[in-house]
C-alpha cells in the first residue's frame, strides 16, 4: 500500500512542502523536481507591470500550490489575502500566517484560529501555521484546519526542533497531519520531525540559504524519505543503563 | 484618476477593468484584483467599468514560504 497523507480531499505522496522564498526563479524548476516535493508555497503581493517573469511559468506542472498569508497581522487580513489569492485561481489551499510580532515573527494562534474558522467555511483547504499549543492546536481542529503546522524554531532561523516536546505533544494527541513548519535548518533536523511522526516537513530558508540550493532540495527530500521509513519502522529501544552486545555472547575464540 | 496599487493613473475612466490592465501591462491570468476593497471576479473584468476615484489593487503570487 502506499504511504500517503490527506490534506483536505487531496492525497500526496511527498512529505517535503517546499517554499520559494528568497532564491531565483530559475532554480524554483530544478529545487522543486529535486526535492521531489508536490506542494510549493508562494506569497501574495501586490503585481508589479512590465514585462516581469511571474513564478507561475517556473512551478513544473501538477504541483499543488499552498498560497500563504504572509503580511497578515490579524483574521481579518488573512482572510482577505486567502480569498484574493484564490482568486488568482490555482486552487483552494492556504497557509493561514496571522503575525503581528515582527522581531521573532511568531504566529497569533487566536487569530489563526479565527481566519481558520472563516475560511473552512468557504471551502479552503486551511493550513494554519502556529505555534506548538496543544489547546491551540484543538481549537484549529474544531476550526475546521486540514492540517496543523507548528513551528520548529522561529522563521527562518535554521535553529531545528527548538520546540520538540511540543510538537511531539501535537502529534501525540490531534488526528490531523502535523507539519513542522519553519526553523528547520538542515536534513537532520527534518529526519528527526519525521522519526517522531510529523506527516511532512516544510522548509525553505534551509533549502534558500544553503551552499547549493539543488543537492539541498535534494538531501532534504532522502532525509524526510528516512525519517518517516524510520517511523514506520519503529525506532529501536533506548538502554537507559549499560550496554547489550549486538554479537552473539557465545562461542568466543578464547572458550 | 484612478489609484492603482496606490499609484495614480488618469485615463481610464469609462473603460472596462480588462481595457486598464491590459494598458498597464497586467497579465489576467497571473493577478487577482480588487476594486474599492471589493474582489472582482475574473470573468467580470470585460463588463466592469471604471469611474473617477476608483482605487484598484492588483496582486500576483511572488516566491515564499
Amino acid at each position: 500500500m502506499k504511504d500517503t497523507f490527506k490534506l483536505g480531499e487531496h492525497e500526496f505522496t511527498s512529505r517535503f512542502i517546499l517554499g520559494s522564498g528568497k532564491y531565483s526563479l530559475e532554480l524554483i524548476k530544478a529545487a522543486v523536481e529535486n526535492a521531489g516535493a508536490q506542494i510549493v508555497t508562494l506569497a501574495l503581493r501586490r503585481a508589479t507591470t512590465g514585462n516581469v517573469a511571474n513564478i507561475l511559468d517556473y512551478i513544473p506542472k501538477g504541483v499543488t500550490l499552498l498560497p500563504n498569508t504572509s503580511g497578515a497581522r490579524n483574521a481579518e487580513e488573512a482572510v482577505r489575502i486567502a480569498r484574493l489569492a484564490r482568486e488568482v485561481g490555482c486552487g483552494d489551499f492556504i497557509k493561514i500566517e496571522c503575525i503581528r510580532d515582527s522581531k521573532y515573527l511568531l504566529p497569533d494562534n487566536y487569530e489563526t484560529a479565527k481566519a481558520t474558522e472563516i475560511l473552512a467555511k468557504e471551502g479552503f483547504v486551511v493550513m494554519p501555521y502556529m505555534y506548538p499549543d496543544l489547546n491551540a492546536a484543538r481549537d484549529m481542529v474544531n476550526a475546521g484546519a486540514a492540517c496543523i503546522m507548528p513551528l520548529g524554531a522561529p522563521i527562518g532561523t535554521n535553529k531545528g526542533l527548538a520546540t520538540k516536546e511540543f510538537i511531539k505533544i501535537l502529534i501525540d494527541e490531534i488526528e490531523l497531519p502535523v507539519i513542522v513548519d519553519a526553523g528547520i535548518g538542515k536534513p537532520s533536523q527534518a529526519c528527526e520531525a519525521m522519526e517522531m511522526g510529523a506527516a511532512a516537513v516544510m522548509a525553505n530558508t534551509a533549502i534558500a540559504t544553503a551552499g547549493d540550493i539543488i543537492a539541498m532540495a535534494e538531501a532534504f527530500k532522502y532525509a524526510i524519505e528516512a525519517g518517516r521509513t524510520a517511523y514506520l519502522a519503529g525506532t529501536g529501544r533506548v538502554l537507559e543503563t549499560g550496554a547489550a552486545a549486538s554479537s552473539p555472547l557465545t562461542g568466543f575464540l578464547s572458550d | 484618476m484612478i489609484t492603482v496599487n496606490g499609484e495614480n493613473h488618469e485615463g481610464f475612466e469609462g473603460k472596462t477593468l480588462s481595457e486598464l490592465l491590459c494598458g498597464l501591462g497586467y497579465k489576467e491570468a497571473y493577478i487577482a484584483t480588487e476594486l474599492n476593497g471589493n474582489i472582482v471576479k475574473k470573468d467580470s473584468y470585460r463588463t466592469v467599468v471604471l469611474k473617477e476615484g476608483d482605487s484598484l489593487e492588483v496582486v500576483n503570487f511572488v516566491g515564499g514560504g
